[in-house]
């Protein structure tokens, strides 16, 4: 039993971090049609940023993890802003290129941070609570899946606010619905594609800062892992979905620790057949349109 | 008048041909020549070291030119390439090792084994396109990257399987061999572009560029869109498992990056640098990539490069940055790469129109979603 709660809580966790990735990714390609893959880059440069914060101030107290979450956020967001202004906004309308140059910065971002801060993974450490567990029905559950629920929670919260509430969530998703609509009624749909880049980044940000305490190491590959599987998050929950991709990151991670621990070892290969499967049934994802 | 523009046209047919022929005799003439290039090529031509370096060129050609297969002819951007190179070069290594059988059944081996994952993954990841299909193609070859790392009993996990020489024949054993390696890594690249030109030309060639552009269209003419790719996709494949047989063959031994995201980036870069759509551009794009690989990283060991400052250091000396830099560049400045722009510029001497084969992409990209949003 105890084992059992101990799975669902720490897929619920992990899925949470993937929910942090993926949902930037969902939102910006459902509204400019662009794979991201940068965003891994986003995060990991986060992630450094946010243990540079942490270490100048001390690593145990809270004001210092508070801290480095906020700025792992802004650098996100202002690394992600530049990248749209600098990289995908000359490429308007070239999907394929704009695949190719998030790519090619990717690449280059992960031999930069390599020589930068070397190639061995840099161990963290965060304030103690973190490192300690707390007990849910016999189960002893390590307290960072509760913050990366918490930090989940607040962003999806935050983002629904801002896609129902605000002018600018609006544009952005009748964009997602029909850009050529929206840009037939004369509003500037390019300004919501910074923003949304810029989201996305502060998302990613928070969550590799966290991805961090979760792994207790951070390295320039960081990003590339997760990225992998937000991708696969973003296909089984239909491109351009957020609820989708709040959706699928749960199933996709509490389905990941239960073929962990039961089937041994076994999750990330669980979680290709899953993509294959509903690839196969359903092709749009869980919550996609049908095309 | 009229008999020497024929005789003219006669021969502008037959050069690409004439001129493939010769290059590919004066590669195989390289080992016996003393040739050298200071700054590209580390030794005189017919040194290991140089016929090694020119040997690894070849394979990574051989595998642009199959992925251009896939990209240009297909229109499919795979993010999944490498497992097919790596299904080569671990299955021959695999084969070799665990079931103890000579080379050539082992080289066979491993091709149908590249060809039955690529059938499998292929067929799966079909059901979508587009980017959707990039991201499933990525995941497939994760998956396969992580059983290769898991599986340490059968594919040496991180530390990376080497060739069981024993059942090799001795003439592609050891240093003193590289001149034979180098002539089997030349015969698979002229295999793999011979196979690759049969297919551009051939009626399946034909169908998938159709595909490509207009694939509604090619399934109201009765044809079915998804076989074509499928087939293109499996012979890409097939054809990257030959390169990475050849690569085992060649380094006698693989790493868990055969298998990585990394090297099927690696590939786009090589392909994109040299022109999506051209198979020459493919061969000059994976020579050129390895060749600039080779030196920057020489280059980044240098001492002229470790007396900088370190704003300059930390850059110049990761190669991989400086190639992904330029890879940026040649995307948003020279989007048909070296061979497009060449072409392009060819073209527009004899004034015809040029438009390049990622543009071409976009545009049928473009026609595919346009119905979509109709309906909508």
């Amino acid at each position: 039993m105890s084992t059992l709660v101990l799975t669902l809580i720490t897929g619920v966790g992990l899925g949470a971090l993937y929910f942090l990735v993926a949902s930037g990714l969902s939102l910006i390609y459902g509204l400019m049609h662009v794979l991201n893959f940068a965003h891994g880059a986003f995060l990991t440069l986060s992630a450094f940023m946010g243990w540079m914060v942490a270490q100048a101030l001390g690593t145990d107290s809270w004001g210092s993890f508070l801290m480095s979450l906020l700025v792992g956020a802004a650098v996100g967001a202002v690394f992600a802003t530049l990248t749209e202004l600098v990289l995908i906004r000359p490429l308007y309308e070239r999907h394929i290129e704009q695949v190719l140059v998030t790519v090619g910065l990717s690449f280059a971002a992960v031999a930069l941070f390599e020589g930068i801060w070397g190639t061995d993974p840099i161990h963290i450490s965060g304030p103690p609570w973190l490192r300690q567990t707390t007990e849910v029905l016999g189960a002893r559950i390590p307290n960072t899946y509760w913050v990366l629920m918490i930090a989940a929670v607040l962003v999806l919260a935050g983002l629904v606010l801002f896609l129902k509430k605000t002018r600018y969530g609006m544009i952005i998703r009748a964009g997602v619905e029909n850009r050529a609509m929206v840009t037939a009624l004369g509003i500037d749909v390019r300004r919501s594609f910074t923003l949304v880049f810029a989201i996305g980044g502060a998302a990613a940000g928070i969550g590799g800062v966290l991805a961090m305490h979760y792994s207790t190491f951070v390295s320039a590959h960081l990003g590339a892992t997760l990225l992998i599987f937000a991708f696969i998050v973003t296909v089984v929950g239909g491109l351009g979905s957020l609820t989708g991709a709040a959706v699928a990151s749960v199933v996709v991670a509490v389905l990941q620790q239960f073929a962990n621990f039961y089937l041994g070892g076994t999750g990330d290969f669980i979680v290709v057949i899953l993509l294959a499967v509903v690839l196969l049934v359903r092709p749009s994802g869980l919550l996609g349109r049908k095309a | 008048m009229t008999s020497q523009t024929t005789a003219g046209r006669g021969i502008r047919r037959f050069l690409p041909v004439i001129v493939g022929v010769a290059l590919v005799a004066f590669m195989a003439m390289l080992p016996m020549l003393n040739l050298s290039l200071p700054g590209i090529l580390p030794t005189p031509t017919y040194m290991p070291g140089t016929l090694a370096l020119l040997s690894l060129c070849m394979v990574f050609a051989a595998l642009a030119l199959s992925y251009n297969l896939l990209l240009g002819s297909g229109g499919m951007l795979s993010f999944g390439h490498a497992l097919y190179f790596g299904a080569g070069a671990y299955g021959l290594g695999i084969a070799l090792e665990h079931f103890g059988v000579p080379l050539w059944p082992g080289v066979f081996i491993a091709l149908i084994g590249g060809m039955v994952i690529a059938l499998a993954t292929g067929a799966v990841a079909m059901r979508v396109s587009g980017i959707p299909f990039a991201m499933v193609t990525l995941a497939f070859a994760q998956a396969g990257s992580v059983l290769v790392r898991r599986n340490s009993q059968i594919t040496g996990g991180e530390e990376g399987l080497s060739l069981a020489t024993e059942h090799v024949p001795d003439f592609l054993i050891g240093v003193v061999n590289t001149r034979n390696l180098y002539w089997f890594t030349l015969a698979v690249l002229v295999v793999v572009y011979l196979v690759t030109l049969w297919v551009d030309t051939s009626r399946l060639g034909h169908l998938a560029r159709a595909t490509r552009e207009n694939e509604q269209r090619v399934r109201v003419l009765g044809l079915s869109p998804y076989r074509v790719r499928l087939v293109v996709f499996v012979v890409a494949a097939v054809l990257a498992s030959l390169a990475g047989v050849a690569y085992m063959l060649l380094q006698s031994g693989t790493v868990p990056r055969a298998v990585s995201a990394d090297l099927t980036i690696t590939i786009l870069v090589m392909v994109v640098l040299g022109g999506v759509g051209f198979r020459w551009g493919a061969i000059v794009g994976g020579v050129l990539y390895t060749l600039l690989d080779q030196r920057l990283t020489v280059l980044a060991g240098s001492e002229a490069i470790a007396g900088l400052p370190d704003f300059l250091r930390v850059p110049l000396s990761e190669p991989l940055f400086l190639l992904g830099v330029l890879f940026i560049l040649v995307v948003m400045f020279l989007p048909g790469g070296i061979a497009g722009t060449i072409d392009a510029a060819v073209r527009r001497r004899r004034g015809e129109k040029a438009r390049g084969a990622l543009q071409q992409l976009d545009d049928a990209d473009e026609a595919a979603e346009a119905p979509v949003e109709v309906r909508a």
